[in-house]
């Protein structure tokens, strides 16, 4: 069991051990051992999306009565990968007038955004790349980046559905981010800090989401528009924006977003439930199973909710997060602060 | 120095909310539609030009083709009109048939609107479930006409063939199941609070403004007229049922959506009446082979489709082809009132306006 616990530390112990053993300095050990961990990183979200994808489908099917992806290898697993495939030989289509470095540009852009946020995800007890003691702002502030990815497809695509689209992940985003950071606020109060490992360590009695159940549910709320998700898919917006922002993007590019999407919202899981549902922590399984299965059943509710409402409309969506997200999660940080001082002042706590 | 400026945008011929081919351009202030115009003619097959080479029997499949989403009703209609050109009276078995059948049509067609209601306002497992259901009807098409989108199925004088047996269980089962599938569509999509914020109060059209633009169908009775052909005008075997014109007050588009789905509710009780009525007898009155209708004689008939008044005006020159045709389609008719309903809404607003405005673009253009 300590064996399965430790396993990937100990992977990681061996190959730096091994570095140095060939003559490297331990600064220079450290740096090829960062660039491992990014191309596990990129290893992990890549198979992971691929296990998402179909994930959804089925989930989806499930929803809908129909059976989804059924056809490649059981179950139809392999279906995502003769998607990935036939994505990557479409013929890349730039089309004239646009923007050409801004379009280019654009999903790389929002892929590196997304996969930053893995540094900060503790997957396991010890397995973060980068313990930052300031995670948590780190998350927020990365996060929020990608709306410029969008923008910039938006703007350099030349095409009115995508400037649309584009202005709306615009709005969007600066609406919802407030009450997704303030949501945060509340436990990073509790914990005492911006760092992960404290606030895992700060759940090991009691999860925060029983402390702090409606943080949780602005959270979700927020990180739902955050992730560009149905009922709040503003930018994408099929049936309205066609496309939105991705309509001029073809085969791989378009791939691109389709991918980032999806890694953050493996990202935003891990951090709810990290946040949320302390962590990596738990019985039985190793920590670094404890963690996935945590975010999946999150992602779940995602695609719960994606495939049960219909888009909310513009204005609404903004009135919304103005007029009552943002009201309640200020509520919950007073509340938070009256609850800190009167544990304190009780000797409770 | 800031300023802004309007967006000239397409919407559509080639969007995935445009029913087809609907072309709307719309000039937008950021978000807010300041004006719009419908541009039609992209799915334009010059059906009425077609039925002046055509004979009359020929040109019933070119009929259930016009709507093609409740295909039964517009050759009924057609069929209709040339047997009021020559006093032909139909054997109530055909009759019946062709109400049941027609009935259905409105079923499936109202079906379809409601789930392109929903994929139009991004519920995509609305559409699903819908068409689930309307997959039934489509299965009883198949089982009496051979086919399941456009069925040919009616002819002048009667109807082309008789029910098959395995037809009965199949409509009896779907009828037993209605309520069921209506609960189901409650419980998704009525009762959704975002659907609801959606719709409601979203496309106003006053009854006034309705009657003056000609509208008619649901759209009409969600303003508050209860206006429906099989009462106002009994065609066919229409009086014999008991069934109730179900009527909204406020002509949004939440009323235009929710009439559609109390309508499926008449609908059904009408087929059950229908069914259980059903006499024995032939399908066919005796024709002549080629149909030639007196000289000058002009006949305009109308029915109540699933879109609204279907009418059909057919002027003879005493040969076997009709001198002129002309389709009075609901579709066209109801989707003039866009630009007005939708002036000062939401872009998203338009996209639902279209859908609860509910046109065939077959039918617009003809």
């Amino acid at each position: 069991m300590e064996n399965v616990e430790l396993l990937f530390l100990n992977i990681a112990k061996f190959i730096f051990n091994w570095l140095q053993s060939i003559g490297l300095s331990p600064l220079w050990a450290d740096f090829v051992m960062l660039v491992i961990k990014f191309a596990c990183i990129a290893g992990i979200v890549t198979v992971n999306i691929l296990i998402l994808i179909w994930l959804e489908r089925k989930v989806s099917g499930f929803i809908q009565q129909r059976l989804g992806p059924n056809r490649l290898g059981p179950f139809g697993i392999f279906q995502t990968v003769a998607d990935a495939i036939k994505l990557l030989t479409k013929e890349d289509i730039i089309p004239s007038r646009t923007d050409k470095f801004i379009f280019r540009t654009a999903p790389i852009f929002f892929i590196i955004i997304s996969l930053m946020l893995y540094i900060v995800i503790p997957f396991g007890d010890g397995m973060q790349i980068v313990d930052l003691n300031i995670g948590v702002f780190y998350f927020l502030s990365v996060g929020s980046l990608a709306t410029i990815a969008i923008l910039m497809a938006g703007w350099g695509s030349n095409n009115k559905w995508s400037l649309l689209g584009a202005m709306r992940s615009v709005a969007q985003m600066i609406t919802y981010e407030i009450p997704l950071a303030f949501s945060l606020l509340g436990i990073i109060m509790i914990a005492g800090s911006l760092r992960m490992s404290d606030i895992i360590a700060a759940q090991s009695n009691v999860w925060f989401i029983l402390l702090q159940p409606i943080a949780f549910i602005t959270y979700f709320i927020a990180a739902t528009a955050e992730l560009n998700r149905g009922p709040f898919d503003m930018p994408e917006a099929e049936q309205e924006l066609t496309a939105g922002a991705y309509t001029e993007y073809t085969g791989m590019r378009w791939a691109l977003f389709f991918l980032a999407e999806y890694t953050n919202l493996f990202a935003v899981s891990a951090i709810a439930a990290t946040m949320f549902f302390g962590g990596w922590q738990g019985p039985f399984l190793p920590s670094w199973l404890w963690l996935p299965i945590k975010a999946y059943l999150i992602m779940m509710i995602f695609f719960w909710i994606k495939w049960t409402f219909p888009r909310i409309r513009m204005d609404h969506l903004m009135s919304f997060s103005w007029k009552v997200l943002i009201p309640i999660s200020l509520a919950n940080i007073i509340l938070t602060g009256c609850g800190i001082h009167l544990f304190r002042w009780m000797g409770w706590w | 120095m800031l300023q802004t400026e309007n967006l000239t945008v397409n919407i559509g011929p080639q969007h995935p909310s445009t029913h087809g081919g609907l072309h709307v351009e719309a000039i937008f202030n950021g978000e807010i539609i300041i004006d719009s115009k419908v541009h039609l003619g992209y799915v334009h097959r010059s059906v009425e030009k077609i039925a002046e080479t055509r004979t009359y029997p020929q040109f019933v499949p070119y009929a259930s083709r016009l709507d093609y989403l409740a295909s039964h009703l517009p050759t009924i209609a057609y069929c209709q009109t040339v047997e009021k050109m020559l006093g032909v009276e139909l054997t109530p078995r055909a009759e019946y048939i062709r109400v049941i059948m027609g009935e259905l049509s409105r079923i499936a067609s109202h079906m379809l609107a409601i789930g392109s209601i929903a994929i139009d306002l991004g519920a995509t497992t609305g559409l699903i479930y819908t068409f689930r259901d309307r997959e039934r009807i489509m299965d009883m098409f198949e089982m009496t006409s051979g086919q399941r989108l456009i069925a040919s199925y009616a002819r002048i004088g009667g109807i082309s063939e008789d029910l098959p047996p395995e037809f009965f269980p199949a409509i009896k089962s779907f009828i037993k199941d209605l309520p069921k599938m209506l609960q189901e569509y409650d419980d998704l999509l009525v009762g959704n609070e975002i659907m609801q914020a959606r719709l409601k109060g979203v496309g106003l059209l006053s009854a006034e403004d309705a009657i003056a633009y000609g509208i008619t169908g649901p759209n009409l009775r969600a303003t508050g007229v209860a206006y429906d052909i099989r009462k106002a005008e009994p065609y066919s075997i229409y009086d014999s049922f008991d069934f109730d014109i179900p009527i909204a007050f406020n002509g949004d588009s939440w009323d235009r959506f929710v009439l559609r789905v109390e309508e499926i509710r008449e609908s059904g009780r009408i087929i059950e009446q229908a069914l259980a009525g059903l006499p024995e007898g032939e399908i066919k009155t005796k024709v002549p082979r080629v149909i030639r209708p007196e000289a000058g004689k002009e006949v305009y008939h109308r029915i109540e489709s699933a879109k609204g008044e279907l009418g059909f005006y057919i002027v003879s020159d005493g040969s076997d082809k009709p001198y002129r045709l002309h389709v009075r389609a609901p579709s066209f008719v109801n989707l003039m009132v866009l630009p007005q309903i939708s002036k000062g809404e939401k872009l998203q607003d338009i996209i639902a306006n279209i859908a609860t405005l509910d046109p065939v673009l077959g039918e617009c253009d003809r």
